[in-house]
């Protein structure tokens, strides 16, 4: 189950979004879009094209190869210690290919569409059928999506109950914007909301469908806008995998040249740890994100040389801000606390 | 015998412990009943395998009652009417307005009441995690409640243990877990207490664990005990060391 906390004006969870259900699309999965704010059809026309395999990498060894040509020049000649230290990769190398790349200046063509089975879920539509549960658990809208979803497991055969079905097919779940308005949930706009367990029970039983089936679900929520912090606690205990996405647009860091080269940052909040006693940490912690004409790319957020001459003590400061809240850890790993600075 | 201990952790996962527990209490021979709220059977199955534990042969053998907490409240909610038997479901609060967990209870209490014929030393309750009762709408009344039964039964009635995982934060804005938490820290007799380093996150050392034996609780006028290590994680093993000595720096 993973979580993603939305960025402010959701645009780059929206990507991220899509992403998950364009990948779905090219592995064959099926997939299950469920939505309030927007028609599923209009969601699925959006899908980022695949990018085939020789133009991404015509691309990305462009970039490198225009990088090695400077290096073989110039040896180090004061930090000579470091050159034997291997070139940090700030993107996924080619070597390992794991999923798909995707075009985000075009759609994706229909005739992919043809090949796989979708269902959708848009709420305005949903609203005449009475759920069978009983409403007093939680929101009816939520107890409608949940209905949806196990009926389309149990027909489609996901949960094994079907032995005949030779086929197994993996079922991609994507829902938007849970917990906002257009849900019916007044998480978002109050302190006290009437019914606080809705959003984790809701998740719970989710949970538990999708342990029980072979799904996979991407869930993205405007966590800026939950007033209720102990909800965003109790519902990061109750997912797998939790990303938070901070876009710059309109935030002071806009400006600061720490994070000149990027749009937004990805925080790690949780990563799952199923069948283990641990689980796979990256090396590093620190994630930015970018949106470049044709892809958007997650990549280690590093320092740019402090090369400016007057250094004065305010931008010092903020740099130095900005990198404290940067290694703060993730939720499966232990953060420490913070009154500790260097 | 007779124990109740607490495993806490806060910004980490602590549940490498209840890994640890099951297997150990298995091992040891005692009839173990384990309310999974959060994880699927296969989860720990696979876990206890690379510890060296079948959890399968031991429910086969009636040794390990399980409640798989996601599966029992999917029935609850999408079974069909006819499928309920006679027993209402342990996790019964979650349809219904009234929010006490005696469904609950009354499960833990049939699994660990002794029947003629078993030959199982002391009766084990374990539950990964309490946090999760709060988060589908239990009242921390209603869970400390719970709690407290279970120790009257299983700790006094029947001298067995129990071993409940919780997680806790500092500055956590959720005051109905704190609540549980803190009342539950002061009537455990050990607290296992799993922390992430003051440092920051490290490859070697994954944390902290703080051990506390609550001697005071024994009116004898001492204070408690408190232990401190570090551990680090591995895929089949947890290794412990004391503070500032991971293998990393030696």
């Amino acid at each position: 189950l993973v979580f993603t906390e939305e960025d402010k004006y959701g645009l780059y969870s929206n990507l991220l979004f899509k992403y998950f259900l364009a990948e779905g699309v090219v592995c064959g999965h099926d997939l299950f879009v469920a939505s309030a704010k927007e028609h599923p059809d209009n969601i699925l026309k959006e899908l980022p094209a695949p990018l085939l395999d020789d133009t991404y990498r015509n691309e990305l060894g462009e970039e490198a190869t225009a990088v090695k040509s400077e290096d073989f020049e110039d040896s180090m000649k004061i930090a000579w210690r470091y050159q034997n230290l291997p070139k940090m990769e700030a993107s996924p190398t080619t070597s390992t290919k794991f999923g798909h790349y995707y075009d985000v200046s075009k759609t994706m063509s229909s005739e992919l569409f043809q090949s796989i089975k979708w269902h959708g879920f848009y709420l305005p539509e949903e609203l005449s059928f009475q759920p069978k549960m009983k409403t007093c658990i939680m929101n009816s809208a939520y107890a409608r999506l949940l209905q949806s979803i196990q009926r389309i497991i149990y027909q489609e055969g996901f949960d094994g109950s079907d032995p005949q079905k030779k086929q197994k097919n993996i079922l991609r779940i994507g829902i938007q914007s849970l917990g906002s308005m257009l849900w019916g949930d007044d998480i978002c706009s109050s302190d006290t909301p009437e019914d606080i367990h809705s959003l984790t029970r809701f998740l719970y039983v989710l949970r538990g469908l999708l342990r029980k089936s072979l799904s996979a679900c991407i869930i993205t929520v405007p966590a800026h806008l939950i007033q209720n912090k102990a909800i965003m606690e109790r519902v990061t205990n109750l997912s797998d995998m939790v990303v938070g996405l901070e876009s710059f647009i309109g935030s002071e860091r806009e400006t600061n040249p720490l994070y000149k080269d990027y749009h937004g940052l990805v925080h790690v909040h949780q990563i799952p740890r199923l069948n283990s006693l641990i689980c796979d940490v990256s090396d590093t912690k620190d994630l930015a994100f970018r949106l470049k004409r044709k892809l958007f790319t997650i990549e280690r957020l590093h320092l740019p040389p402090d090369l400016s001459d007057t250094v004065s003590r305010t931008s010092k400061q903020d740099l130095a801000e900005s990198a404290k809240l940067l290694s703060s850890g993730c939720g499966a790993m232990a953060i420490g606390k913070k009154h500790l600075d260097f | 015998q007779g124990k109740f201990t607490l495993l806490r952790d806060t910004r980490t996962d602590g549940s490498f412990l209840v890994h640890h527990f099951l297997s150990f209490y298995l091992r040891a021979g005692c009839k173990v009943c384990f309310v999974a709220l959060l994880q699927s059977f296969s989860h720990y199955n696979i876990v206890a395998q690379k510890l060296g534990v079948s959890l399968a042969a031991a429910k086969e053998r009636g040794q390990l009652v399980f409640l798989e907490g996601l599966k029992s409240c999917l029935d609850l909610l999408f079974g069909e009417e006819e499928e309920q038997s006679g027993q209402p479901s342990p996790l019964q609060f979650i349809s219904e307005s009234a929010s006490n967990l005696k469904a609950l209870f009354d499960f833990v209490q049939t699994s660990l009441t002794p029947a003629g014929s078993d030959s199982w030393k002391g009766p084990v309750l374990l539950v990964d995690d309490l946090s999760v009762l709060l988060s589908l709408g239990a009242t921390p009344v209603a869970v400390l409640d719970f709690i407290h039964y279970c120790r009257v039964t299983v700790c006094s009635q029947l001298k067995g243990n129990i071993v409940v995982l919780v997680h806790s934060n500092e500055d956590s804005e959720d005051e109905e877990n704190e609540l549980v938490v803190n009342s539950l820290c002061h009537h455990s007799d050990l607290i296992l207490w799993v922390e992430g380093l003051a440092t920051g996150f490290c490859k070697d050392v994954h944390g902290q664990i703080k051990i506390i034996k609550r001697v005071s609780l024994e009116l004898t006028a001492e204070q408690d005990l408190v232990q401190i290590y570090q551990y680090k994680i591995q895929d089949k093993n947890v290794t412990f060391f004391a503070r500032g000595l991971s293998a990393a720096v030696l």
